[in-house]
């Protein structure tokens, strides 16, 4: 590198750049949030509802119980099962047949195949668990995924 | 070893290699469940088993960080450890909730280590690589900060050099990026949005800072050339890390939600991403060109060199073949990113870390280097690690390119499973590739048993190319 170019010159980009891009993507960010309203399906999360306090049950139930460990949503997680973020609509938006899939789970799994586990939850978790990818499927995703396999 | 407290850094680097081993004993484990569906179920679930390898991944990681650094900064700031005491204490708080938090995944039902931990009260489990307990995440923080404390007061008294510097601030830049882990809202599109402040400013962010760090000193060490040369490089390369990677993190901001001039804002930054990976592999060339002596630890200059070729291979080339907005649309969440998330992590920080262990591990043993024999096998080592994992990862992004084709592509898209059945050589040969990987380890571990040493005063002095090259080179620069 050639001699006008010192360390400090180097130092000062360092400094220099990262505070301004970071500002910058603090901007982004603010405006983003206030962008959200639009596309995030929040007007179900409403936790004075009956439906809002399900889908927040829903989604402490998906987390404790790690579903995020085979399955991708909305495109992250693990790779070794379905996508679910747009399962409500593979199941011809039917939260029942999800709801049966998931009770339907073989406790020792099917033999050869990958297997899901046996949650045992009850109807009212199941519904909760159900209620919550329903609204997952609401969130605007720019056309994610490409088609209904997910 | 110049300063007897840098051998603090002795029980964070045999940790982490017991965790690596750890780790890819699970990675074959959940490599076999991928062909073998029902392999260990349910005693041993996929998710289970695949949370212990992402999740002794990062401690291990972190681990080896704490002892690089541990051994870096006193020897940069030329005086002894603030307090090797606290170094050990949190050494041992770490390694234990470690343990109990491997173990809770493997000995409890998940729901029910949560209910136990008190999730409820302050939900955070059950996201990607951030499975662990609210209170393990708090004893990390605290771990975290008696580190930056420790090392913090050791700077302030002694010399301050950049590779310091820019060590700590990397160092400080992970643990303020953690805290993001603490925020988990109901609202799923903001729960994701931040979830990346942590996952992806730490690897495409403050991570490289790190790496940068600990590459340069490693250079400085073992080829002598001159502190100014190195210094200039390391800002110009984590300059552009931070300007590339800090709005790069719109690349996971394409389909979860967030506004559509993401697209645009993501495609842009990340694609240049690549450039940082890129001068850290010339770097690196470069100074081991203008090298001014031959150091006796040979084997060090592979991993160092060898870390900056295959960062710039997983994350620079694997990072650019799917990161821009129209590609990234048929890959997201396939097995290209799968083989992308397996070469980035082992080429940038697993191997910077055997590096840097590779380096200093003799020397605190009081060897100059390892003797020849054992720097040969150690070789093995490295060679079959690496093909190993170039292996894995052609596998994978075959297999994610057949995926994404008959599940994304096709004018008949097929289910998800029916799918994944017609892949299934390509998960066979990764297995396969994986236990390669296995014996490269072992070959890396054995190697520290065998006996001997090298000296600086066996190796042949650098045949002086130029007269601009012949400045006599100082023992420890
Ligand atoms: C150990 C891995 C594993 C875990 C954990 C897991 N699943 Fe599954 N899941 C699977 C597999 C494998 C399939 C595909 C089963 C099949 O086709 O036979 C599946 C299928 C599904 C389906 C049907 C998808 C479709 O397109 O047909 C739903 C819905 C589902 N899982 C929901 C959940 C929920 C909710 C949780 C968490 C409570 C969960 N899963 C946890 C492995 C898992
Ligand atoms: C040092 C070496 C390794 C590193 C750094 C590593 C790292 C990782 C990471 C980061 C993930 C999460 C991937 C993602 O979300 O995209 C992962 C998942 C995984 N790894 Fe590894 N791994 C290593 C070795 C192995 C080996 C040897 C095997 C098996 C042969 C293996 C098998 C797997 C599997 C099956 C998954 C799960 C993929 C999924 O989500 O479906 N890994 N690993
Ligand atoms: C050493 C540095 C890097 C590491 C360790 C790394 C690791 C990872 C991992 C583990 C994932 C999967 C995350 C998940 O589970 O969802 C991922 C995703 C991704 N990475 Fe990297 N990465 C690095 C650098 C880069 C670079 C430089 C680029 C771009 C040039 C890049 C582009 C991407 C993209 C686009 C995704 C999203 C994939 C998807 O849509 O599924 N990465 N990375
Ligand atoms: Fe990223």
């Amino acid at each position: 590198m050639s001699q006008a170019f010192t360390k400090e010159v180097a130092r000062n980009i360092f400094y220099g750049g990262t505070a301004f891009f970071f500002l910058l993507f603090l901007a982004l960010t603010f405006d983003t949030h206030l962008e959200l309203p639009k596309r995030d399906n929040r007007q179900v999360l409403d936790p004075s509802t009956e439906l809002g306090q399900k889908i927040a049950a829903g989604k402490m139930l998906w987390e404790e119980n790690n579903c995020l460990g085979c399955h991708t949503l909305l495109g992250e997680g693990a790779y070794y099962a379905p996508e679910l973020g747009n399962v409500y609509v593979r199941y011809n938006n039917s939260t029942m047949g999800i709801m049966a899939f998931i009770k339907s789970r073989p406790k020792d799994g099917i033999p050869g195949r990958r297997s899901m586990p046996q949650f045992n939850f009850t109807d009212e978790e199941l519904e909760a668990i159900a209620e919550f990818l329903k609204y997952v499927s609401g969130i605007d995703t720019n056309d994610w995924p490409p088609n209904i396999q997910g | 070893m110049k300063y007897q407290s840098q051998k603090v850094a002795m029980p964070y680097f045999v940790a982490a290699l017991a965790l690596f081993v750890v780790q890819i004993l699970f990675g074959l484990i959940i490599g076999a469940q991928y062909v073998i569906g029902d392999f260990l179920f349910p005693e041993i679930p996929f998710n289970i088993a695949r949370m212990v390898h992402t999740n002794t991944l990062i401690v291990w990681l972190l681990m080896g960080f704490m002892g690089a650094a541990y051994y870096l900064i006193p020897e940069e700031a030329e005086t002894e450890l603030h307090s090797p005491l606290l170094a050990i204490v949190t050494f041992w708080v770490f390694l234990v909730a470690a343990g109990l938090t491997i173990a809770g995944y493997l000995l409890l039902p998940y729901a029910r280590l949560a209910e136990l931990t008190g999730n409820q009260y302050w939900p955070t489990m059950g996201r990607e690589f951030l499975e662990q307990p609210t209170i393990t995440k708090i004893g990390i923080v605290v771990v975290v900060l008696a580190f930056l404390y420790n090392l913090g007061m050791t700077i302030l008294k002694g010399r301050k050099t950049v590779v310091g510097i820019v060590l700590m601030l990397g160092l400080i830049g992970l643990a303020v990026f953690f805290l993001f882990a603490f925020y988990n809202p109901v609202n799923l599109v903001k729960d994701k949005f931040w979830w990346w402040w942590t996952v992806h400013l730490w690897v495409e962010g403050v991570w490289e800072l790190i790496l940068g760090a600990m590459l340069a000193f490693i250079l400085i060490k073992t080829t002598g050339v001159d502190r100014e040369i190195v210094e200039k490089w390391l800002y110009v390369i984590i300059a552009l890390a931070l300007i590339t990677g800090i709005i790069g993190t719109g690349h996971h901001y394409y389909w979860i939600g967030t506004p559509t001039y993401w697209l645009w804002w993501g495609s842009i930054f990340s694609a240049l991403e690549p450039l940082p990976f890129f001068l850290m592999a010339v770097f690196a060339f470069q100074m081991i060109n203008k090298r001014r002596r031959n150091h006796p630890n040979k084997v060090a200059m592979l991993w160092a060199l060898g870390c900056a070729v295959m960062a710039f291979l997983g994350a620079g080339v694997w990072g650019f073949m799917h990161t821009l907005a129209p590609v990234n649309y048929y890959t997201h969440g396939s097995q290209i990113t799968a083989a992308h998330g397996h070469l980035a992590f082992y080429g940038a920080y697993v191997m910077i870390n055997l590096a840097i262990i590779s380096y200093a591990v003799p020397i605190m043993r009081g060897r100059e280097a390892n003797g020849a024999k054992a720097q040969r096998v150690e070789m093995w080592g490295f060679w079959l690690m690496a093909i190993g994992m170039i292996l894995i990862t052609l596998l994978l992004t075959a297999a994610g390119v057949l995926q994404v084709y008959l599940q994304r592509y096709t004018d008949a898209p097929m289910s998800f499973m029916v799918v994944q059945d017609k892949i299934a050589l390509f998960y066979w040969l990764r297995l396969y590739s994986g236990l390669m990987f296995f014996v490269g380890l072992l070959f890396y571990l054995y190697s520290f048993f065998i006996p001997g040493e090298t000296k600086a005063s066996d190796m042949e002095p650098v045949k002086r190319i130029s007269e601009a090259d012949s400045t006599p080179a100082t023992a420890n620069a």
